[in-house]
């Protein structure tokens, strides 16, 4: 590692680093806006100027841009010298010539790096004199705010959202001092990935909209470690509460997982946590058929009444944590614990469970996911099924760049440079599905196929590898050559077809890659997408044998289940009404422990309001097997507890025998780990309740935290005692050090100087790197036991004579709890079908008619894909009137008699809005 | 539903065509295609411009931020002849702001304006190459060189430039 | 083979700039190069010549051309096209050479590029142009035309194996166009935005490939030192410095104009012998070398050769050799207000110092010239001349380089600066209104 010399002492840094990135590393305070640790240096904002001398007798120096500077054995730079940090000063201030100084009314203010730094280089005095620059703002939808006047051109939302995520639709215009960031005309940015700019924009100019309009300042706000239950993915998150509601979702830093960006739906999707339809108090069907409120106590009497003693069966959730299915589980017993996913669902999931364990292909993290250099994409489009997937994938392809710049000697930073040398070269990716993915712009290859026939083309990659004959399918000889090539393949299949052949397929595939490394230098990597936050967690903790509803149903109806405990579940949303009707018709009673409202609350008798992940803690498994612990932000309002809680108080009133003496979550846990042998790793996801910082506990709270006493003044001007947490490491208060614990403790970052998320190098050993205190989770599927490769499999097939009904999930709308969210629900379609060209022209529609299902008198609006694989029908699953269809079920379709167009009353419009296709 | 953009004509199809033609990559034409678009139809209305970011599989946003970037592609309307009035420094000695308050009087616009009639838009241009002969300017495709601010209505009048 | 001429540039160049066509230039010794060099020197050969020629480039840099190329990877190790681009955007204030150049002889430039791209096995060539040269355009595609019926350009030129593809790419505008990366940008179809070095272009340009970017001057002097020798070229100039330079004097001379002398011709001779000396009833002040991004000089630097180490030493650069007089009876203030506000309004907005800067500066600059000047705005001004004015601070040299006639302006005119600011009126008669307007 070369040794530099920066203001007369000596460091030590990283081989290949920048100036930029060294200083930080070292811990030292240097300026900077347009770098990003994600993104690279592209020398745009000069605000990183340190002086560089050429050798001992150079005493002057010459201005050198630290994030455009390797570093280099024995070079001498001085940060701190007056020829820097004047020149520093003067940035800032040209910076400040147009900025509004609005400060006071900014949502970014209190957490604005453009504050920081102005405060860092020492500007003050204004010498301007000229008139400021305006800009006219955009609509961007409902997510972003856009405050151009605040801009200071670092160029950093473009490179975000254009050159790191793919987006086309934000742009700088014209030139000089006159630049623009914006989008050619007013709209919803289209970005899955758009809010990262709330976080990557410096400066108030894109900000979360749906905070602006209730804004707290970061101070001001409460936190604690969690973790997004959009998807399996597991970003890890920081919501931020103030007066009981959650007021924001920020990153929170994982190296393995989410790096430093989340997607649309873990941002903006928490805000089902402040709904109206979420369930205040306990409540109890009487004989009128309406529900009484209950206090918990007599709920939870009522509960142990309609449990204790009975035949009782138990469905748990995908989106629970391990720990509330777990002690569903033993209430129940594992006989009577469906899993609660549907009946369609289960096989899948214990399929890619399977492969998962069973593979010798590595399991990979997003952080390995982004090392691929060629990519095959079974059936998923990832960008809607685990989103950050997708993102990470559009790093993935920049690997050939960094190979040709590798040739050049240039560094992965030199982020500019490297982008023209490689222009569109890209490390290739294939992508095999039913119809387009928002993928397809940076897939070398796309194939459109029904799910049977991707599971089939597997194979045929598969058995390509293995040195079959695969004259008969040139694209599988090509894929298989594609991944033969590469040093670091990646398989990425899911369950969201709902076909296990496919899975099968892909492991065959990372198998067959594994079986042929013959010089040690390939490292395969399957990664399988799991539908929902703890899906993993679920298939572990129920293994291969749990009933699945028809199973449960049949039970119900022989009479062998009096109680049916429903755990954060809306059963609707896992079959079709009548069959859900039957299950609840067969049980004599119907317990539902969730946070909203929902349609099984409607059949329930008892209803038992369920914290949230948010006002929770618990342990979620995600698609990478990685257990992870989210801990409670702010304790629930009214009669709200933990499914934990509730089912806990049910076992001990039921005084049985293994939960007698548990009476803390680390118990829970520890009980889980030791009953489920494959759940054993869960214990190591974060540290016991007992951990302590310091001596104390980790505080939730900044130490500016404002107003504490007279946050409830409204009420009642006795301030109560702030809420005591027995349970984890943090503390509901500003007292404690947010300083040195693990990182799965991390509830904010903030640090002397740094108020905005660019602290978060204060909380890294290197710029970039894992967190100081490590990276949260702990991998449970790592190398486990004896690895199987599947044989051939034989895909499900329908009659060939019908349409086959595809999920194809969307990522704002098919997840249920985000979906509730308000910036969500404002982007959220209505139910459609998309058809292929063909057989729209068959059932002799256009995009924007109507269809309606055979037998049924839903009406969709029907949306033309023309790469859909014809005889596909794809619908997305969690949309209003999509509820209750069946996947990969045949279907016919006929024009819906009195549809309107949507558009029938609009004038036409021209732009890419007159396109439904 | 009803398809508004006005498609590309055949020959400025063809014209951009014909650049694709020797580029690795369909954007990297975007300069050519607009200053095509602009010799047919004058300008770069918001209409044409998603017409050539579709043609050339760009965003309007990727294509917007080329064109905005450049002061000769015209995102406004202009009048029939564009003024391009050399105003750098050689000119500005030999009294171009003369010239300029001469074509203001002439045609009651200053710089970034159009004449009501759409006969005249004036622009500021960079040095435009012909400071012997300062100070210059430029009405549609004409070099005037040597102006003087009195006989300005004869530069502008369309009378061949004294070159 | 022709006698070697003493005005290599201009020797077609008629008195009333009539274009020189294909006959004519062949007339004249035209297209000699080409057929005695191309399939009859390696391109290595070349290079050595052109290296040997001490040829340095004549757009305003003067790096030294032979070395440019040397760093073009020869080895084709990496399949795919190189790229010869000549950059005939012409936008220096001040500057009117190259117009010059691919007016009266554009067959000139065609065969110095077709010379230069053997040298560099480039296969593909272009120039790019600005829009406003009408002439030049069309002049350089009839000449491109004209050389493939000959066969000077196309495939397998006159059966020496080589091929090249030349193309004449206009220009949307834009003065920062004329730096080499933000050029290759823009030709890519892109904003056109600076590049950072490294890597340069010679590495990595043009859609990532080996790419060299010469101005016209440049590339018009190369067939002729391939076709009359590195020595024949090194005598042509006066002092250290090679060959002719196209020299121009613009303002308030007598006879304004363009002449091709030896490099190294005298300050004095250019000013008062070519362009006549002052217009009447108006002095020498001061003036640009080599247009509008170098530092003024005064009379007392009349009698300095003009080569590009002479005007180094004497605190100014040549540039592009094309004077800009500043007489007595034009405000300073004003004169540097112009600029100033030429290049701010020239940035490209992507790096601060130039984007905010500039603007910055003009509006000092205007504040000063309107009278509404206070003595703190020349701390101010030298404030920002050290902030933006030297290389590296900025991401290209736009911005240092609009620093330097505002800081010369400072150091050799400050009375100016310092009456402004007493009379809170601009002194001179003429008070302009010259600020370039966006």
């Amino acid at each position: 590692m070369p040794k530099i010399r920066i203001d007369n002492q000596e460091y030590e840094v990283p081989e290949g680093a920048n100036l930029l990135e060294s200083c930080l590393s070292a811990g030292l305070d240097l300026p900077y806006f347009c770098w990003h640790p994600a993104m690279g240096s592209v020398g745009a904002c000069r605000q990183c100027a340190v002086v560089q001398y050429q050798n001992e007798e150079d005493t002057r120096g010459r201005i050198v841009m630290g994030c455009m500077t390797p570093v280099t054995e024995g070079a001498i730079f001085s940060l701190t010298g007056d020829k820097a940090s004047g020149f520093r000063q003067a940035v800032i201030e040209s910076l400040m010539l147009n900025h509004p100084h609005d400060c006071a009314v900014c949502a970014e203010g209190g957490e604005c790096h453009l504050q920081d730094m102005t405060v860092m280089v020492g500007h003050r005095d204004r010498r301007y004199r000229g008139l400021k620059k305006t800009h006219r703002n955009q609509y961007l939808g409902p997510l972003v705010h856009h405050e151009m006047n605040r801009c200071i051109t670092c160029y950093r939302c473009t490179r975000y959202y254009r050159d790191y995520a793919g987006g086309t639709d934000l742009a700088a215009m014209a030139s000089h001092d006159h630049v623009f960031f914006g989008r050619h005309d007013e709209g919803t940015l289209q970005s899955e990935f758009a809010g990262n700019l709330v976080e990557v924009c410096p400066t108030g100019v894109f900000t979360d909209k749906t905070l602006v309009g209730q804004y707290t300042r970061k101070w001001d706000l409460q936190s604690a470690p969690s973790v997004c239950v959009g998807c399996a993915v597991g970003c890890n998150t920081v919501p931020g509460e103030r007066y009981g509601k959650v007021k924001r979702v920020h990153n929170r830093f994982n190296a393995e997982v989410n790096g430093y960006f989340l997607c649309d739906r873990g941002r903006y999707g928490s805000g089902y946590v402040n709904s109206d339809t979420r369930l205040p108090y306990p409540g109890m069907r009487g004989a009128e058929g309406r529900f009484t409120a209950l206090n918990h106590h007599d709920a939870l009497a009522e509960f142990e009444r309609l449990t204790v003693g009975r035949r009782v069966a138990g469905i748990g959730s995908p989106r629970a944590s391990v720990e509330a299915n777990f002690l569903l589980r033993s209430l129940v017993g594992s006989d009577s614990f469906a899993p609660g996913v549907s009946e369609q669902e289960q096989p899948s999931l214990q399929r890619a469970t399977a492969l998962m364990r069973s593979t010798p292909a590595r399991v990979p993290s997003l952080a390995d996911i982004e090392s691929a250099d060629a990519i095959l994409v079974l059936g998923d489009d990832v960008t809607h099924t685990a989103p950050r997937v997708a993102l990470a994938l559009r790093q993935s392809v920049r690997n050939r760049a960094y190979e040709l710049a590798a040739d050049m000697k240039l560094q992965p930073w030199q982020d500019a440079a490297i982008r023209n040398l490689a222009q569109e070269q890209r490390s290739p990716l294939v992508s095999v599905t039913p119809g387009s993915t928002r993928l397809d712009d940076v897939a070398e290859r796309t194939l459109h196929l029904a799910p049977g026939e991707i599971a089939e083309f597997a194979f045929a990659v598969a058995a390509a590898l293995s040195g079959g004959d695969s004259a008969g399918n040139p694209e599988a000889a090509a894929v298989a050559q594609m991944l033969r090539d590469a040093r670091r393949p990646l398989i990425i299949a899911g369950t969201s077809l709902c076909e296990e052949a496919l899975l099968d397929g892909a492991a065959a595939v990372a198998g067959a890659l594994v079986s042929r490394e013959a010089d040690g230098t390939r490292a395969p990597m399957l990664s399988l997408v799991v539908p929902e936050a703890n899906s993993l967690g679920q298939a572990l903790l129920c293994g291969d044998d749990a009933p699945d509803l028809a199973t449960l149903t049949a039970r119900a109806e022989a009479g062998e289940i009096e109680t049916l405990i429903v755990l954060e579940n809306d059963l609707y949303r896992r079959g079709t009404g009548e069959e859900i009707d039957r299950l609840l018709d067969a049980v004599t009673t119907v317990i539902v422990l969730d946070g909203m409202d929902s349609a099984t609350c409607s059949r329930a008798d008892l209803v038992l309001p369920a914290a949230s992940a948010i006002e929770s803690e618990g342990t979620v498994v995600s698609m990478e097997g990685r257990a992870q612990r989210y801990y409670p932000v702010f304790v629930p309002g009214d009669e709200r507890h933990s499914s934990l809680y509730w089912l806990l108080c049910c076992l001990k009133a039921a005084d049985h025998k293994h939960f007698v003496d548990i009476n803390h979550v680390d118990e829970v846990i520890a009980a889980c780990a030791s009953a489920v042998p494959a759940l054993a790793g869960i214990v190591d996801a974060a540290p016991g309740g007992s951990y302590r910082s310091h001596g104390v506990r980790i505080p939730r709270q900044p130490h500016r935290y404002s107003g504490r006493t007279a946050m409830r003044a409204n009420i009642s001007v006795h301030e109560p005692k702030q809420p005591q947490d027995e349970e984890s490491p943090l503390a509901y208060s500003m007292e404690g050090l947010n300083r040195d614990e693990p990182g799965s403790l991390l509830p904010f970052v903030w640090s002397p100087g740094w108020n905005s998320n660019q602290s978060l190098h204060k909380f890294q050993d290197e710029v970039g790197g894992a967190l100081s205190g490590g990276t949260a989770g702990a991998r449970l599927i790592e190398a486990a036991g004896p690895t199987t490769v599947p044989e051939a499999a034989t895909p499900s097939s329908i009659d060939a004579a019908t349409l086959e009904l595809i999920p194809r999930p969307a990522i704002f709308g098919s997840d249920e709890l985000s979906a509730r969210s308000a910036g969500v629900r404002d982007l959220m379609p209505d139910a459609y079908l998309e058809l292929s060209v063909a057989d729209a022209k068959t059932l002799g529609v256009e995009a924007g008619d109507g269809v309606v299902l055979g037998g049924s008198d839903t009406a969709f609006e029907v949306r033309i894909d023309p790469s859909l694989r014809r005889g596909c029908v794809a619908y997305a699953p969690g949309l209003n009137g999509c509820i209750g269809l069946v996947p990969r079920s045949g279907v016919s379709l006929s024009m819906a008699p009195d549809w309107k167009r949507r558009d029938a009353d609009l004038i036409a419009r021209d732009g890419q809005e007159g396109s439904l296709s | 539903m009803t398809e508004l953009i006005p498609a590309l004509s055949d020959s400025e199809i063809a014209a951009i065509d014909a650049e694709i033609a020797h580029v690795p990559y369909r954007s990297a034409v975007a300069i050519d295609a607009l200053k095509i678009v602009q010799a047919h139809r004058g300008w770069v209305s918001d209409e044409s411009l998603r017409a050539i970011a579709r043609h050339l599989e760009m965003s309007a946003e990727e294509l917007d931020g080329v064109a905005t970037f450049y002061n000769l592609i015209f995102r406004q309307p202009v009048g029939d002849r564009v003024i391009l009035l050399c105003n750098s420094v050689t000119c500005w000695i030999k009294g171009c702001d003369k010239v300029q308050a001469a074509i203001t009087e002439n045609l009651g616009i200053g710089l970034g304006e159009t004449t009501a009639d759409n006969a005249f838009t004036l622009l500021p241009v960079t040095c435009l190459g012909a400071c012997d002969r300062a100070p210059v300017m430029m009405v549609g495709d004409d070099l005037h060189q040597d102006l003087d601010p009195a006989e300005i209505e004869k530069a502008l009048s369309g009378e061949p430039n004294r070159d | 083979m022709t006698d070697a001429p003493t005005h290599p540039l201009t020797r077609n160049v008629r008195p009333d700039r009539r274009p020189t066509d294909m006959a004519a230039y062949e007339a004249n010794g035209g297209y000699n190069s080409l057929k005695t060099n191309i399939g009859q020197r390696t391109p290595a050969e070349c290079l050595e010549i052109i290296k040997d020629s001490n040829l340095r480039g004549r757009g305003g840099a003067g790096f030294p051309t032979g070395m440019k190329w040397s760093f073009v990877p020869m080895d084709n190790a990496t399949p795919g096209h190189k790229y010869l681009i000549c950059n005939a955007d012409e936008m220096e204030p001040g500057t009117f050479k190259d117009r010059l150049l691919m007016e009266c002889d554009p067959h000139q430039l065609i065969e110095g590029m077709i010379l230069s791209a053997y040298t560099l096995q480039a296969d593909i060539a272009y120039i790019f142009i600005r829009a406003e040269y009408h002439k030049a355009i069309g002049l350089l595609r009839e000449a491109i035309t004209a050389c493939h019926e000959k066969g000077y350009l196309g495939d397998n030129i006159l059966g020496s194996g080589f091929s090249l593809e030349m193309h004449v790419h206009v220009s949307a505008g834009r003065y920062i166009c004329g730096e080499e990366t933000a050029l290759i940008s823009s030709l890519e179809g892109k904003r056109a935005n600076p590049r950072a070095k490294p890597p340069f272009p010679q590495v990595s340009g043009l859609w990532g490939r080996p790419t060299i970017v010469n101005n016209v001057e440049t590339l018009c002097n190369i067939h002729h030192i391939l076709e009359f020798g590195a020595d024949w070229f090194q005598a042509l100039g006066k002092g250290e410095d090679a060959g002719t330079k196209l020299y121009g004097v613009s303002g308030r001379v007598k006879n304004p104009g363009c002449w091709e002398l030896p490099i190294g011709t005298s300050i004095r001779e250019i000013i008062e012998d070519h362009a006549g000396g002052m217009e009447d009833g108006y002095s020498l002040r001061g003036f640009l070398p080599g247009g509008g991004s170098t530092d003024f000089l005064t009379p007392e630097h009349l009698d300095l050769a003009m080569d590009y180490g002479t005007i180094g030493k004497a605190g100014s650069r040549m540039g592009t050799g094309t004077m800009i007089v500043l007489d007595d009876k034009t405000c300073p203030i004003g004169f540097i207000h112009n600029l100033t506000s030429f290049f701010a309004r020239e940035s490209c907005g992507f790096c601060t110092p130039c984007r905010d800067g500039l603007p910055w500066s003009a509006q000092v600059l205007e504040s000063l010239e309107n009278g509404d000047g206070r003595p703190e705005d020349l701390e101010t001004l030298a404030y920002q001349i050290d902030y933006i004015g030297a290389i590296g601070n900025t991401h290209c040299a736009l911005a240092p380089g609009a620093m330097e006639p505002v800081q010369s302006a400072l150091k050799y005119f400050r009375e100016d600066f310092e009456a402004h600011i007493n009379e809170g009126c601009c002194p001179y008669e003429r008070s302009a209104s010259g600020g370039a307007v966006s």
